[in-house]
């Protein structure tokens, strides 16, 4: 077996949104050794019966497609698509990043945080909390510039991704 | 947990409303049970007292919860229905866990109910209390805990069909007891509409015809068989042997296989794999033409995998899509249901421009004929009336012996090396005979399935081929095969060791054999007596058709002691890590040696 290079990909599924379910799909990736870069997970139907849940996992295209075909198997799974082969797509993740600074790196954080357009949700005279949105590589060159400014702590949402176009999970 | 089948309001005025435990029958009752296999606990109280106050299902019970599994396991495979376990909350449903996953390995279709703690305790470490559908998820194919009354119903029906859709396996369902004391409305099967996720029963067209067109093109094919076949059922059996007709190509098979395609023709070429046969392996490993059908590449099957028949056009049919692609890649994919992609096989063979390949699928034969001459399973037994019995010896005179009583014979196993001479020397011509656990590999499943086929099979000739480590792992079930007379025939075959693992550490680990002795063993023959049974001992070869002809004869549960040389080793064998045409011969064939690589060690 040829061994492809190991990529990321984003997939995204819809789940019924019942007890244990969450966990099955948990339980998939751990227990075939799969990898979760990170994951989401909210309602989203009117009715808050059915959950989507985006899920960055890493792997050669067989991995993905194998990880897709067994996620297809999940009993309350209904849909399932592999985003990142499935044409273009847009994901998204919000952080919250704390810097504790004064003087010049303070002043040089604010500026940089106006760059990224990165809005600051709480301000003390020593801390910044700023609320970034973009995509998961925006994010990550933001918190680098922080670092030597006084990043302090960061929390992530993880991606929230859907295709573009006209196209829908459900017809995709 | 909310099916959405089971949370439309509900049309009050029709709607019966009995105790759950009650509704709980009803549903069974309509889902076609005749049979649960199972153990009382406060938890299912409820439960044994409805099941008490009726009479269309039978309640077998067993002596341990883990024998209620592998029985309603062997009762599945071997009538086609879906098996059915009853069990309490907490250690109940923990001894079940290695059955669910047994039967999860080996696609079989079961629905496992198990007591839990009333909801209003659950998560407060009450008595008994588990996590059980948190334990059984990964062993199951899908599990509930019901927490509605008016989800009971629905829950049950859709467990049977989720048990039986595509790939079958275990359901299980966790009652907490306010469900099954309480009041709970009845639904009708017709009334659900289960969730059985996205199954393709009917194969791609021109995945077909491209499939068929290779196999045309193939002038050294193979059909290799599997479990699949016999989920599919008969019509999948019965196709498979038309299209081999009509083809006159090779058929291996699966140790899951056996009896899909007859045993005893000679288009049979027996299992393939680890202890498969010469010509099996040199024919997966040679062929051009590869036709999965049914099967799943299993590791014991492929051997090292970029060595696994390195120059075939490699087709693979299988109801679950998963396992295309999984472990080796293949050519030509075909999802459905392999009986389906059988016919229409036959269908296409017969439209598609006459086979042209004749004069070479003749010289492939003739290799193939050359690789059989070779005789891989003879081995040498002495003859002298005191001669110490081989293994080997004791199964085949087994076969032939049952054979010729003529009766229809279940074969049940437990694991390790009598496992593998049972599945080299039984040939099973009809589908559902040959109970084992492949998958798994899981020591005590053999007694308890034999106590499933013979409850399943009252007339039949129920064997549980054993060795005597195994069978030391459930031999309480002698106590249900007496409870209800089952006629069950035990043969052990004794050789003082856990064989396989004697075997591995002779061959990978320098002869040290640590902790493989079977010591302390019991007497057999007591120990049978002691359970309500014939016990007999064989440990010269004077004794043995003797032995085994007495216990094929009597009417009545036999558990043979049948003593046998302690160093035997199964061959042929194809070490892991090593490819089919590097398999290891018996003392009586042509040395081939090959050499266990580390990784092969770690393949175990
Ligand atoms: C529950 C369980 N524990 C351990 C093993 C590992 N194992 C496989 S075969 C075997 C020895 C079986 O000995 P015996 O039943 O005497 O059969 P023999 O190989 O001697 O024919 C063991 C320990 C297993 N398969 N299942
Ligand atoms: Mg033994």
């Amino acid at each position: 077996m040829q061994q492809e290079a190991p990529g990321s990909a984003v997939i995204s599924l819809l789940v019924d949104n019942e007890s244990g379910a969450l966990g099955r799909i948990i339980g998939l990736f751990s227990g075939r050794g799969y990898n979760i870069r990170s994951l989401t997970v909210a309602p989203v139907d009117e009715h808050g019966l059915v959950s989507r849940v985006n899920i960055v996992t890493t792997g050669t295209l067989s991995d993905i497609r194998q990880i897709k075909a067994q996620i297809e198997r999940l009993v309350p799974v209904s849909r399932v698509v592999d985003l990142s082969s499935e044409g273009p797509h847009v994901a998204r993740e919000m952080a919250l990043i704390k810097v504790v600074s004064s003087g010049e790196p303070r002043t040089e954080a604010l500026r940089i945080a106006e760059a990224f357009r990165a809005r600051a949700v709480d301000t003390t005279a020593s801390s910044f909390v700023f609320e970034l949105t973009g995509s998961s590589d925006k994010l990550d060159s933001f918190i680098e510039l922080m670092r030597p400014l006084g990043l302090a702590e960061v929390s992530r949402t993880g991606i929230a991704a859907i295709c573009r176009g006209p196209q829908t999970i459900q017809n995709n | 947990m909310t099916p959405k089948t089971a949370s439309a309001p509900m049309a009050a005025q029709t709607t019966t409303t009995l105790p759950g435990a009650e509704v709980l029958m009803r549903a069974l009752v309509e889902q076609g049970v005749e049979v649960i296999f199972g153990y009382p606990g406060g938890a299912v109280l409820p439960i044994y007292d409805a099941l008490f106050r009726q009479n269309h299902i039978r309640h077998i019970l067993v002596r341990h919860e883990q024998a209620a599994v592998h029985a309603a396991e062997a009762y599945a495979r071997s009538t086609g229905k879906v098996g059915v376990v009853l069990v309490t909350s907490g250690p109940g449903a923990t001894n079940a866990v290695t059955g669910l996953l047994d039967a999860l390995m080996d696609s079989i279709p079961l629905v496992c109910l198990s007591g839990q703690v009333p909801t209003a305790l659950i998560g407060n470490d009450a008595f008994q209390e588990a996590d059980t559908t948190g334990i059984t998820r990964p062993v199951t194919k899908y599990n509930y805990l019901v927490r509605r009354p008016e989800d009971l119903a629905a829950t049950v029906h859709e467990a049977f069909a989720i048990a039986q859709a595509g790939r079958p396996g275990p359901v299980l369902i966790d009652l907490p007891k306010n469900i099954t004391v309480g009041n709970a409305p009845y639904k009708g099967a017709d009334e659900v509409k289960p969730r059985v996720g996205k199954v393709q029963v009917e194969p791609d067209r021109d995945a077909i015809v491209r499939a068929v067109a290779a196999m045309k093109n193939g002038r050294r094919p193979l059909f290799y068989t599997g479990g699949g076949i016999i989920n599919s059922g008969s019509e999948a059996c019965e196709g498979l042997r038309k299209l081999a007709k009509l083809t006159g190509f090779p058929v291996t098979s699966t140790l899951m296989g056996f009896g899909a395609f007859p045993g005893t023709d000679k288009q049979f070429l027996g299992m393939l794999g680890m202890h498969g046969t010469y010509e099996a392996n040199l024919a997966t490993h040679g062929c051009d033409v590869l036709i999965a059908l049914g099967s799943r590449f299993d590791d014991r099957v492929t051997g090292r995998l970029d060595a696994f028949s390195p120059d075939s056009f490699k087709i693979h049919a299988d109801i679950d899509p998963s396992q295309i692609n999984k472990i080796i890649p293949v050519d030509q994919p075909i999802v459905g249901d392999v009986g389906r992609t059988i016919a229409l096989m036959i269908e296409e063979w017969e439209k598609q421009p006459a086979y042209e390949h004749k004069a070479e699928l003749t010289a492939w034969w003739e290799q193939i004929e050359a690789w059989r001459a070779l005789d891989c399973l003879r081995f040498n037994q002495d003859q002298a009336p005191d001669a110490i019995i081989k293994p080997q010896q004791a199964i085949q005179r087994i076969y032939e012996l049952a054979q010729q009583t003529g009766r229809d014979t279940f074969v049940s196993t437990e694991v390790g090396q009598h496992q593998m001479w049972a599945a080299q020397f039984f040939k099973f011509d009809k589908p559902n005979r040959w109970l084992t656990s492949g998958g798994l590999g899981t020591m005590g499943y053999g007694l308890p399935a034999a106590v499933g086929a013979q409850i399943a099979h009252p007339d039949a000739l129920v064997l549980d081929v054993a060795g005597e480590a195994s069978t030391l792992m459930n031999i309480q079930e002698l106590g249900t095969i007496a409870q209800y007379r089952l006629p069950v025939k035990l043969f052990i075959i004794n050789n003082h060791y856990m064989g396989m693992v004697r075997q591995w550490q002779e061959l990978l680990h320098g002869s040290r054999y640590s902790e493989s002795y079977s010591d302390a063993l019991p007497d057999f023959v007591k120990l049978a007596e002691s359970f309500h049974a014939k016990g007999l001992r064989a440990t010269r070869m004077d004794q043995l058709d003797d032995v085994i002809r007495e216990a094929l004869a009597h009417d009545g549960p036999v558990v043979v002691d049948l003593c046998v040389a302690e160093g035997e080793n199964c061959f042929p064998m194809i070490p892991s890590g090593a490819a089919h045409n590097e398999m290891i011969l018996g003392p009586e064939q042509e040395e081939r040696g090959a050499k266990v690589t580390r990784e092969g060690m770690m393949l175990v």
